[in-house]
């Protein structure tokens, strides 16, 4: 697919999209697709070795934004629509962006099941504690006493833990960012997408019009980088105990890594060699079909 | 009627081994180059129940299970209470005398109680009774006994030499014992000719699939339809395709819809509930245009329904999928064969045109044990990616995805392709795929985009058969179906002629696009119509009333979850000829 000749080295400005974001001046998703472009352009990619793939919300808008092939998808699919393109192109790097409600909300079943394929892509969920799109309701990832057009009188269910989830889950590589460090962002944009393996990067994204609560003032007093500590990122536990550490101090950077399981694509032998499965000749040999009909005999 | 034509049925509970015989009695058959068809009534159960499999023999092809039973044999005493009312003279009845007791036979049906014990010996394996009761069949029938003890020994090939010794050395007393003991059924299994294949029909539909070049199946187990997955996952490996069983039915279909917009053939199956679930993405693959080929096996409805039985109950369900007004392509088989054939030009017609594809298979021909003659088997059907873009040309960094064109078709690349960048989107999109939906909807470019869109059922109604009527054009009842019922309508056809009533057929199996103008021409030509369905509400007929206008005269429908017998046919239509109501449910006289 690639022609011979050399490509040229890419900047950010190469994965500007069609068009210009949509969001609200402010919001936190300026900084991921910022921080994206930027992270494919220092890792040498070009836009057609890429897949941007999303669900439905503001976030989710996020491929019409970025040069690249892409899938705008429906509210909450955007991991399986990911795993079939990833299954039937593995030499594409695929990145699914979306938000905390499509994500873990009504997508939870398919975060759970993606994260223990460990299928090799880099999830990137722009988390603001809630839904946007619609104008501000609860979601997931919403703290307990949140209040919101649909809880007045301020949530009483205990929100998602990504972090966690995804440890338990089976997920390779578990990290979260936060858009007012963007230095950050793009270093685990960029080991997101080079581990092997499902890569989920849950990353602070404020909404600055529906969400009064979880603010950059909010935030910045209490992030602290995970790598300005002693935190062991092959130990799950300590993991999972950092995961659940939420109030003067909220942890961002990398929580747990392990290299030590293959992704979904290279336990499959059909992916082996041919290429991507995508591209292969259609229909079957002599000797293949005589098999199958000797076996009905 | 002359000719072979023979009609067997094994019952027991369901783990007394039923399947066993009904495979030996198959590969028999087939071995043979007796046609065979075999319908199997069963619960949703894996113990007890009760299973009643029926194994049509024949010299020519069969599409149905017949109309009566000529040999009967029990696995159990609940089989006997059931079934034993329903034979008539001429008929045998085999069973296991150590544990089964005789009802009360009509006159001239012959009992033929085995002591099971005696012949196999103390401590023999419950299932030995089997083995007996095929022995005694294939002796009544004029089997010779090699040609029994070679599918034995093939049955059992997986199992240690001792397992299948001992087998034949029952068979063999139990065939010798029915030799001495029995009469002969009157119909004898003919002389060895050309040996046919064995298959049901799920299998069709995925051999098909992977002759077509399909790369990518994915499916969540749900019964009628979880065959395909079998076979698929079976052959993955050797065949080079991805196959993949996940969470639930929504993964499923938007698997399918990512791995065919990354150029893979790809195609999922369920049933009813499954597809219920997959309803949102069939829009989507509509919306983004990306070629999938979806089959529901329908079962019993409404919910869970009865999962083991057969319904055309899902029609308005496959026309209504998704919301919004969109192009798509409906399909309903007529049988494993007709499948096999058609589905090939469904996964061509899917991609050349960029929509979903529906197949709308039932459980009673996805369900079916049946021969086919292996020079029907041509797994090399063509295959037209209908000039899909899979290395950089001319366009490259000015492709539009969704370019206007007269026929609506735009030129499809896939990812990976430089030069060719795109987004697809469910959300409305311009020709470059920037969608129209957020900041600037404008009704022209939607008007544009829809009818962009929608010119493509023109040129794909085009692409498809027009309907057409099988047998006597002047014939006095034209019969109407659609799908898995073609078979029984035939016979009863058939059946009918014998009775001195003249009918044709009109059968349809391409619902959408719907050649409305053909089918209205042709139903203005009979003299009386009568539709048959396999529901309650007449699902089919008010689809065709919706497209042509039509009225039909008069309904047969059946919808208790056992399919129509020839005979259900025949008594309907002279009901509805002497001017019975306008529906005639037949009565179902098998209780499994």
């Amino acid at each position: 697919m690639v022609t011979g000749e050399q490509l040229p080295q890419l900047t950010a400005k190469d994965f500007k999209g069609k068009v210009d974001p949509d969001w609200c001046p402010g919001c936190g998703d300026f900084g991921v697709l910022t921080g994206l472009q930027r992270a494919v352009a220092e890792l040498g990619l070009q836009p057609h070795e890429l897949m941007t793939i999303s669900g439905i919300g503001c976030s989710s808008n996020f491929p019409g934004f970025f040069n690249s092939f892409g899938m705008h998808t429906l509210h909450g699919r955007s991991l399986p629509h990911a795993t079939g393109a990833k299954l039937a192109n593995h030499e594409m790097t695929v990145v699914v962006t979306g938000g905390d409600g499509d994500g873990y909300g009504i997508g939870g079943n398919h975060f759970t099941h993606t994260s223990r394929r460990n299928l090799d892509i880099l999830y990137i969920v722009m988390d603001n504690q809630i839904y946007g799109l619609t104008t501000g309701q609860l979601s997931p990832t919403s703290e307990l006493g949140m209040k919101t057009k649909t809880s007045p009188h301020g949530s009483i269910e205990l929100p998602v833990n990504p972090i966690a989830s995804a440890i338990t889950a089976g997920a390779t590589w578990v990290a979260r960012g936060y858009t007012g460090n963007i230095k950050q962002l793009i270093s685990l944009i960029k080991a997101g997408i080079q581990h092997k393996g499902f890569a989920l990067l849950d990353v602070f994204s404020p909404c600055v019009t529906f969400n009064k609560v979880n603010t950059y003032q909010f935030f910045r007093p209490k992030v602290q980088p995970l790598e300005d500590t002693d935190h062991d990122s092959s130990d799950w536990k300590a993991g999972i105990e950092k995961a659940m550490i939420w109030g003067e101090v909220i942890h961002t950077g990398l929580f747990f890594q392990t290299d030590a399981r293959p992704t979904l694509g290279e336990q499959e032998p059909v992916l082996d060699e041919g290429g991507p499965l995508g591209f292969r000749e259609l229909g079957l040999s002599k000797e293949e079909t005589e098999r199958i009909v000797s076996r009905m005999m | 009627m002359t000719g072979f034509d023979f009609v067997l049925s094994i019952g027991g509970a369901a783990g007394q081994g039923i399947a066993t015989p009904g495979n030996i009695l198959a590969r028999m058959c087939a071995r043979r180059g007796i046609h065979m068809y075999a319908y199997n009534a069963y619960q949703s159960i894996i113990r007890g129940g009760h299973s009643f499999l029926t194994v049509r023999m024949s010299d020519v092809e069969r599409r149905t299970h017949g109309n009566e039973i000529d040999l009967l044999l029990c696995l159990n005493q609940d089989t006997m209470d059931r079934h034993l009312e329903h034979l008539g003279a001429g008929t045998s009845v085999i069973f296991n005398s150590d544990t089964i007791t005789a009802g009360d036979a009509a006159e001239g049906v012959q009992l033929c109680p085995m002591e099971v014990g005696e012949l196999a010996g103390k401590g023999a394996n419950k299932l030995m009774q089997n083995t007996v009761a095929l022995a005694v069949a294939s002796q009544l029938m004029g089997v010779e006994f090699e040609a029994l003890e070679d599918v034995l020994r093939f049955q059992f090939s997986g199992k240690s030499a001792e397992i299948a010794d001992e087998n034949v050395r029952v068979a063999q007393a139990a065939y010798d014992h029915s030799a001495t003991e029995f009469e002969p059924a009157a119909q004898q299994m003919p002389a060895p000719s050309q040996p046919l294949a064995v298959w049901r029909g799920n299998d069709a539909f995925a051999m098909a699939a992977a002759g077509a070049g399909v790369k990518f199946y994915c499916a969540y187990p749900m019964s009628p339809s979880t065959g395909i997955l079998h076979w698929m996952a079976a052959n993955a490996r050797e065949l080079g395709i991805m196959v993949r069983q996940v969470e639930d039915e929504i993964s499923v279909i938007c698997m399918t819809i990512g791995a065919a917009h990354a150029g893979c053939r790809a195609m999922c199956a369920t049933s009813g509930g499954g597809f219920a679930l997959m309803t949102e993405a069939v829009g989507a693959a509509a919306m983004m245009e990306i070629p999938i080929v979806i089959v529901n096996v329908q079962r019993a409805g409404p919910s869970t329904g009865v999962p083991t039985k057969t319904e055309q109950g899902d029609l308005w369900q496959v026309l209504g999928a998704s919301q919004g007004d969109f192009p798509k392509l409906i399909h309903a088989p007529t049988s494993p064969l007709d499948g096999f054939q058609t589905i090939p030009l469904v996964f061509n017609l899917a991609e050349k045109y960029q929509l979903p594809a529906m197949i709308l298979s039932d459980l009673l021909i996805s369900d079916e044990t049946a021969t086919v003659a292996p020079a029907l088997l041509d797994m090399h059907p063509d295959i037209d990616r209908a000039g899909l873009i899979m290395e950089a040309g001319d366009e490259a960094g000015s492709y539009e995805r969704y370019k206007f064109t007269e026929s609506g078709i735009s030129p499809r690349a896939l990812p990976g392709i430089p030069g060719y960048e795109h987004v697809v989107a469910t959300d409305e999109h311009m020709p470059d795929g920037v969608l129209i939906s957020d900041e600037f909807t404008h009704p022209h470019k939607r008007r544009a985009m829809m009818e962009k869109r929608q010119r493509k059922m023109d040129g794909l109604l085009a692409e498809l058969p027009p309907p057409r009527i099988v047998g006597d054009p002047d014939a006095e009842v034209t019969l109407v179906g659609w799908g898995s019922t073609e078979g029984v309508i035939q016979e009863g056809i058939e059946q009918l002629a014998e009775q001195g009533i003249t009918a044709n057929h009109l059968h349809f199996t391409w619902i959408v696009p719907f050649h409305a103008d053909e089918a209205n021409a042709l139903l203005e030509s009979c003299k009386h119509t009568i539709i048959i369905e396999n529901n309650y509400t007449g699902l089919f007929h008010r689809y065709l009333r919706s497209e042509t206008g039509f009225t039909v005269d008069g309904h047969i429908r059946k919808y208790d979850g056992e399919p129509f017998k020839p005979k259900h046919i025949v008594a309907c239509v002279q009901e509805q000829l002497a001017g019975a109501d306008e529906v005639s449910v037949p009565y179902e006289e098998i209780i499994v």
